[in-house]
């Protein structure tokens, strides 16, 4: 952003002539739309999710019950609202540690110069990426369900004999989740590492080789330090998208067993449309509630990791520096 | 770096091939096992289908309303994309171009507005779209769509605009062009890679949304989006597992498609994204 705002900062300077007016007055109305939907379509939906949270409210009677913080206290109290936090936790550390971890070496592979077939392996790795969640979840329960696909073909090498019931274990059922999750998101992580590593120049490597340092010696001592940065980008990402998992979760296990596999999103979810799946009308209030909560959780955490990019960023510089 | 052993090499290869192998192999299932009829899906341990069994697609698009989802989802994706690229072209054109008053503000403002904690906006959104009296027909769930800030693209569509030439710009001035014409006329055509970008980008988002469309539609089963209208399969056709794989497939392959042909704007705009 600050390389933007630099970079276009000296075609200013104009002094002003009506036709930097009339430029100027143009420019405003360019904006105009974007900030139209911004405004209405966008802010205002924020602002209200925080509203909404104050009241006990089912979404079709005037919303006039206002409640205070009672929303939240009740959210606290409820063993409920908590195991989905967890659930989300372990499917953030998960699909963090799999997909970002083996996304790397995946990139570290396809980055290393004369290797043919490049361009394929990425597309193929890739190609989770773009397809539709909502039906990779059903196509995921099918192949893995008591008769599935999975089940099917460990019986017929004789691996197992009893079907194993992915879906209905809650271990199994999560760690299920975490695969398929990272499964879906590894190829973006590989395309992240990648353009990170497209930009430590070549000569660090000639160097390296110059000084006889072999493989091992250089991705320890020249690459993984250059991509400290990238990393805490890539992490943060792969965090914020975790905190969000719900098309995946709605599909493949609908939060089952027992709730054992409910994740935030699902549980907001489960509140605000899924009438009669928590006991009568929808509780819009106390779903949005729930909804904040998952807001704030997600804003410290990127905090977080924020604050931790900013560090190795600036000690870079001072080092650069001496 | 360089890999340097022939062997090692070979290995590599052969591991990347079988794995990615199994990578894709639920996509290549997913095709097989749509052409299968219902008994060889269940009974059937050989991958491939006996003889190719057309009807089951026949059945998702006619009995399972596929067709109806499928032109919802298109009109939906086009039409959001199109709002997408329109947006972000104008407000990315006005902050790479113009030195107007205020505009660092505009800037640091569509960057920080990704900061802001987001409570459960779907359920304003709903109640707006309902207020505005948008719920029958598929506008409602389009405008849901568009709304956003468009961070990325209006980031990659001001610092496209901002590094074309002044002379550009003032030669279509002594041409006669005005603000509006010098931009939809000379600078947008040479903004082609930022458009293709969004464009695929959308897209496959668009294509592939699921919560917005779920919620919008609940109650108007003939709005359902494919994503939307798979779930629904499932409940109902329970039992019709290769007409289920043949929705599967007239859901995801558009999409597959797009990205194979398209892949390097979409490749590029993603690595863009942590480049900014």
């Amino acid at each position: 952003m600050e390389k933007i705002a630099k970079k276009t900062r000296t075609i200013g300077k104009q002094k002003t002539t009506p036709l930097t007016k009339s430029r100027n007055r143009w420019a405003y109305v360019f904006l105009l739309p974007q900030a139209i939907v911004f405004l209405g379509l966008s802010l205002y939906p924020i602002i209200m999710s925080y509203v909404y949270s104050f009241f006990a409210w089912d979404g079709a009677s005037p919303l006039n019950d206002f409640v205070g913080f009672a929303n939240y206290v009740e959210l606290f109290q409820t063993t409920r609202f908590w195991g989905s936090f967890l659930h989300t936790i372990y499917y953030v550390l998960g699909t963090t540690v799999i997909g970002v971890g083996a996304s790397l070496i995946l990139a570290i592979i396809l980055n290393t110069q004369q290797f043919t077939g490049k361009a394929f392996y990425r597309t193929i790795y890739f190609l989770p990426v773009v397809t539709t969640t909502a039906i990779i979840g059903v196509i995921m329960n099918n192949i893995f369900g008591v008769n599935g696909l999975v089940n099917q073909t460990l019986q017929s090498i004789n691996f197992i004999q009893q079907p194993i019931p992915w879906l209905g274990s809650s271990t199994l059922a999560m760690i299920l989740l975490v695969v398929i999750g990272a499964w879906k998101s590894l190829g973006m992580n590989m395309i992240y590492w990648l353009s990170g590593l497209q930009s430590i120049p070549s000569e660090m490597y000639e160097s390296a080789q110059l000084d006889g340092a072999g493989f091992w010696r250089t991705l320890v001592h020249i690459t993984l330090p250059l991509l400290k940065p990238i990393l805490a980008v890539i992490l943060l990402l792969s965090i914020v998208n975790g905190m969000h998992a719900f098309d995946l979760v709605k599909t493949l296990t609908n939060g089952d067993p027992y709730n054992s596999t409910e994740t935030l999103d699902l549980y907001v979810f489960n509140y605000a449309f899924g009438g009669g799946m928590g006991g009568g009308t929808s509780r819009m209030g106390y779903a949005s509630a729930a909804g904040v909560m998952l807001g704030l959780f997600t804003l410290i955490i990127s905090a977080i990791f924020g604050g931790f990019s900013f560090f190795t960023q600036k000690k870079n510089k001072t080092k650069k520096g001496e | 770096m360089i890999i340097s052993s022939k062997t090692v090499k070979y290995l590599i290869h052969a591991l990347l091939l079988v794995a990615g192998f199994i990578w894709i192999y639920p996509f290549i299932w997913m095709i097989l096992a749509s052409l299968k009829s219902n008994n060889e899906f269940i009974l059937s341990t050989s991958p491939f289908p006996e003889t190719f069994h057309w009807d089951n697609y026949t059945r998702a698009w006619v009995d399972a309303h596929f067709s109806g989802y499928f032109m919802n989802t298109v009109i939906m994706t086009l039409a959001t994309v199109l709002i997408v690229v329109v947006l972000s072209a104008l407000t990315g054109y006005a902050l790479g171009r113009v030195n107007f008053p205020g505009r660092r503000a505009v800037i640091i403002f569509v960057v920080g507005v990704m900061f802001i904690p987001k409570g459960y906006t779907i359920i304003p959104l709903y109640q707006l779209v309902e207020q505005l009296g948008l719920t029958n027909s598929l506008f409602g769930v389009i405008i849901a769509e568009a709304s956003g800030a468009h961070t990325l693209f209006i980031l990659l569509f001001t610092s496209y605009f901002a590094t074309m030439p002044k002379e550009l710009e003032e030669a279509a001035i002594m041409d006669g062009c005005g603000f509006v014409r010098t931009f939809y006329r000379v600078m947008l055509p040479m903004a082609k890679p930022i458009v293709a970008t969004t464009v695929i980008m959308q897209f496959i988002w668009t294509w592939s949304s699921f919560l917005i469309p779920t919620v919008l539609t609940i109650s108007k089963p003939e709005l359902r989006t494919l994503a939307v209208g798979m779930q629904n399969f499932v409940g109902t056709h329970s039992t019709d597992w290769s007409g289920m794989a043949a929705g599967a497939t007239i859901s995801l392959l558009p999409v597959i498609i797009v990205f194979i042909l398209m892949q390097r704007y979409f490749i590029e705009g993603v690595a863009g994204a942590v480049k900014q």
